[in-house]
């Protein structure tokens, strides 16, 4: 932490503040989400909290309004000390979260969700009369039309979020937490938001608010504090700081990732998409005739926003989502048609976003989870040839540095950055031509984001073509050679390495309100 | 690095600690057998002889074979309710056969050697198992209802063909050349039943099969987390579609083998011996979540249920209190199998 570091009164000034936090620290096993924050909700204003993935925004926020306790410190209500046994607990209390999933049941209603665990009980059962009126005013103040009866499925996400919203607002909350309450929302949609939020101030309610859209954020709040790494790095009230102020303490000086590997030659074009469009279920193109080319040897990143489309694009390539049109040419190869497997065994494979869900086979060993990719590959006959599975294994938590007791561990004993390295080490244990990695650095530490950065440009000298997704800025000016920004399934521009992080940001969308 | 060090060093000290309660979770289907063994043998003479152990052991080889059907299905993550009335159906069909199969349009009956009618009925076995797979995995039916459905199917086609009668005589006729249907039931090799080798050659099988072949490992893989398998190259319905009709063709294996035992095959045989091999798989230590579970655990489990029954029949024991131990125990096994499981799972 550098010197100048602002602390917080120590005792929260009671008529400005009306929800603090001291030293809020938070760990899962090895991994420190909070390290110790200190945060002051003002009353009846708005405090934006801003950070990268993985800054500990969303986790503080949790600690806030009771969903997880801390693993230490304090949270201060009104001057008083208080701990929130759950959710509930809070929310009698006067807090309420907008969380960033939804968390609506979508087989119900709209009435039925806003209601959901508080139903107003008569004698003789629910008040769906009176339920029902209270939908209707919700949805008249949120100026959106939408029927109270309408299952939530049917409704698009937009439109669902509002839902989210307006359940938080009916609790009649003293302060209302909203955990980036427009990434699925249209312009017109966020201005009745902002309306609604300047409404609520001026009754007293106090907001906290977390979003990406980062200027969009600047024109409602009152306040700014910036997380880095699960610590606060800076706070400030809106009248001292500007945009620049904010990225500089949202990425941080010394934030070394690499540069670009130099010095090889380049080869051809490994990977060539043309065209390439993928629709989501209802058939609305969330990659819009994409067009790329990635050569031997050169490390490409997509920066872009949540819901940009950069997974999509990454998991058509792969094969496990079905692209409408287009081709994807591997080597000169239009490999389309092909299934996950036979691409792999072309040298075209994925490293998914959530390696929990995608990445590993928790119930195998990490030996197990390196081979899985590459098993064919040491199949003689009918049986699997143990040694040579055993030489791969051991090569690959060499080469990819793996800290673990031995191969035969369970995947689940290893930290986050560990399992991620395992990830990549079964998929460059396939020997790809083209690697592809979806946000690779996800809830590892800056210690692990650097190796894995390490492995992409030691691939790329030796050939391999690299294609890496990410939402952090500062991770694209670390080893890519070339930066894609992607913004609602295009390309809105690309740059070489010397681009400046602002540069990347203003293509993204990020400063212009959507 | 000197926090991960120290940790260590705790975890290791726990290790040592709870080494013993650590054997005994872990081997707890051979402790069972161990002790099921035991007492039975103090409390009746009969029980310890190798003739009382070979008797069991073929009353185990139904269950047995059910049950590696079931456990490679369970490893998938899905369930198999249809293998009691595949049996049935197996059986019957290997009944129909020895009594000749009329072909009408040419005037002929056909009398197959007894080993196209085994060929045959595994072939029927499979084609059964291969429906559940196409089922569950293209048409995404869940593998509870696809397979309760096809029990039932399977059950009434059973009943259909013999108008709910039991074949009598199935061991063909000299002069046409289709005796020895009884060589599966009855004969014994170096003094070892037939269904016993056939049980224990399956089981190796299914071993190495699982140990050591790449689709042993896609399947332990796809049982675990099927999207990761499937981002790894796994072709994970090819998988599905594979275990399902691998369980048929025990059925139909484990159907033959019962009805050479009995000589007899009614359409109602096999009646919740579903049940059974879902209580061995759990007994030996599988998850139902897919991913976790051995050959040699099954077998153990197999055995359990198998050595128990048999030993509560030759102590004298009402087959109502069988019924009690028996769900006791398979409550016990999964009460354990979540000590063993539950603690290690981590916040996902």
């Amino acid at each position: 932490m550098s010197p100048e570091t602002p602390v917080p009164d120590a005792r929260p000034d009671l008529q400005e503040v009306v929800l603090a936090a001291r030293n809020v620290a938070k760990s899962y096993g090895n991994v420190h989400a909070l390290k110790g924050v200190n945060f002051d909700i003002h009353r009846g204003q708005v405090t934006t909290l801003f950070g990268e993935n993985g800054a500990g925004k969303s986790t503080l926020m949790k600690v806030l309004s009771g969903v997880i306790q801390p693993t230490s410190g304090e949270i201060i209500l009104d001057g008083q000390p208080v701990s929130f046994g759950n959710a509930a607990d809070a929310r009698d209390r006067g807090i309420s979260i907008i969380h960033q999933e939804l968390s609506l049941a979508p087989n119900m209603t709209v009435r039925d969700n806003i209601f959901m665990g508080r139903e107003i009980r008569t004698a003789t059962g629910v008040d769906f009369a009176e339920e029902e009126r209270q939908t209707r005013k919700l949805m008249e103040d949120l100026e959106e039309d939408i029927d109270p009866l309408t299952p939530v499925e049917e409704l698009r996400l937009g439109q669902q979020q509002i839902v989210e919203i307006a359940r938080a607002l009916s609790v009649n909350s003293r302060i209302l937490i909203m955990d980036e309450p427009t990434s699925a929302l249209s312009a017109s949609e966020v201005e009745v938001l902002f309306k609604v939020i300047r409404d609520l101030t001026a009754r007293g309610v106090s907001i906290v608010y977390i979003s990406h859209h980062l200027e969009e954020a600047l024109t409602i709040t009152d306040h700014a504090v910036v997380l880095r790494d699960g610590n606060m790095t800076a706070y400030a009230p809106r009248a001292e700081i500007d945009l620049e102020w904010i990225v500089r303490n949202m990425v941080g000086e010394n934030y070394d990732l690499g540069s670009p590997p130099e010095g090889h030659e380049m080869g051809g074009v490994a990977l060539s998409i043309r065209n390439l469009s993928v629709p989501d279920a209802s058939g609305v193109d969330l990659v819009d005739g994409m067009s790329l080319d990635v050569r031997a040897g050169e490390i490409v990143c997509i920066y872009g926003l949540m819901g940009a489309g950069r997974t999509e694009l990454l998991e058509a390539i792969a094969g496990r989502l079905h692209a409408t049109g287009g081709e994807i040419v591997l080597d000169g190869r239009e490999v389309s048609h092909l299934s996950i497997g036979e691409r792999i065994a072309r040298g075209l494979a994925l490293v998914p976003e959530d390696r929990q869900r995608d990445g590993l086979v928790q119930t195998m060993s990490v030996g197990q989870n390196l081979s899985l990719a590459s098993i064919r590959n040491f199949t003689r006959g009918l049986f699997t040839q143990t040694q040579a599975e055993r030489a791969l294994i051991d090569s690959s938590i060499r080469e990819v540095t793996v800290k673990t007791d031995g191969p035969d561990a369970p995947i689940g004993s290893l930290s986050g950055g560990n399992q991620q390295k395992v990830v990549i080490g079964k998929i460059l244990a396939t020997k790809p031509r083209v690697i592809m990695l979806d946000e690779p650095s996800r809830g590892i530490d800056i210690g692990a984001k650097a190796e894995v950065f390490r492995l992409l440009a030691e691939g790329a000298k030796q050939g391999l073509a690299v294609l890496y997704s990410t939402s952090e800025v500062g991770e694209c000016l670390s080893v890519a050679h070339r930066i894609i920004v992607m913004h609602k399934g295009h390309i809105s521009a690309e740059f070489d390495s010397t681009v400046t992080k602002e540069e990347i940001m203003a293509a993204s969308g990020e400063s212009v309100a959507a | 690095m000197s926090d991960t060090t120290i940790t260590r060093a705790a975890s290791d000290k726990q290790a040592k600690k709870f080494n013993i309660g650590r054997l005994l979770l872990e081997g707890r289907a051979f402790f069972a057998l161990i002790l099921i063994i035991a007492v039975f043998s103090v409390m009746s003479p009969n029980y310890f002889t190798v003739g009382n152990f070979l008797i069991m052991s073929s009353h185990v080889a139904i269950y047995g074979l059910l049950s590696i059907g079931m456990l490679l299905v369970i490893l998938n993550g899905g369930i198999d309710l249809s293998v009691g009335s595949i049996l049935a159906l197996a059986g019957v069909s290997a009944g129909a056969m020895m009594q000749g199969i009329e072909l009408q349009a040419l005037g002929v009956i056909l009398y197959p050697p007894v080993w196209a009618v085994v060929v045959l009925t595994c072939v029927l076995g499979a084609l059964v198992g291969a429906v559940n797979g196409v089922l569950i995995s293209i048409f995404k039916v869940p593998a509870f209802v696809a397979t309760l459905g096809v029990m039932y199917v399977a059950r009434g086609i059973a009943l259909l063909m013999t108008n709910g009668l039991t074949y009598n005589n199935l061991s063909g006729r000299a002069e046409l050349g289709n005796t020895g249907f009884g060589w599966l039931g009855f004969n014994r090799i170096a003094g070892i039943p037939i269904s016993v080798l056939v049980l224990a050659a399956m089981a190796i099988i299914a071993g190495l099969m699982l140990s050591r072949s790449s689709f042993g490992r896609w399947l332990y893989a796809s049982g675990g987390n099927e999207r990761a398998a499937e981002l790894s190259g796994v072709p994970t319905r090819r998988v599905k579609i594979t275990v399902y009709t691998l369980s048929g063709i025990l059925s139909a294996i484990a159907g033959l083998v019962l009805s050479s035992q009995l000589t007899s095959a009614g359409p109602t045989a096999g009646t919740t011996y579903e049940l059974t091999a879902i209580a061995a798989v759990v007994i030996g230590g599988a998850a139902l979540t897919g991913g976790r579970g051995t050959i040699r655990g099954t077998m153990l489990g197999a055995f359990v249920i198998g050595f128990l029954s048999d030993g509560l029949v030759i102590i004298g024991v009402s087959s109502y209190w069988q019924t009690v131990f028996t769900g006791a125990v398979i409550v016990l096994a999964v009460l354990m199998n979540s000590l063993q499981y539950g603690r290690g799972t981590r916040k996902s």
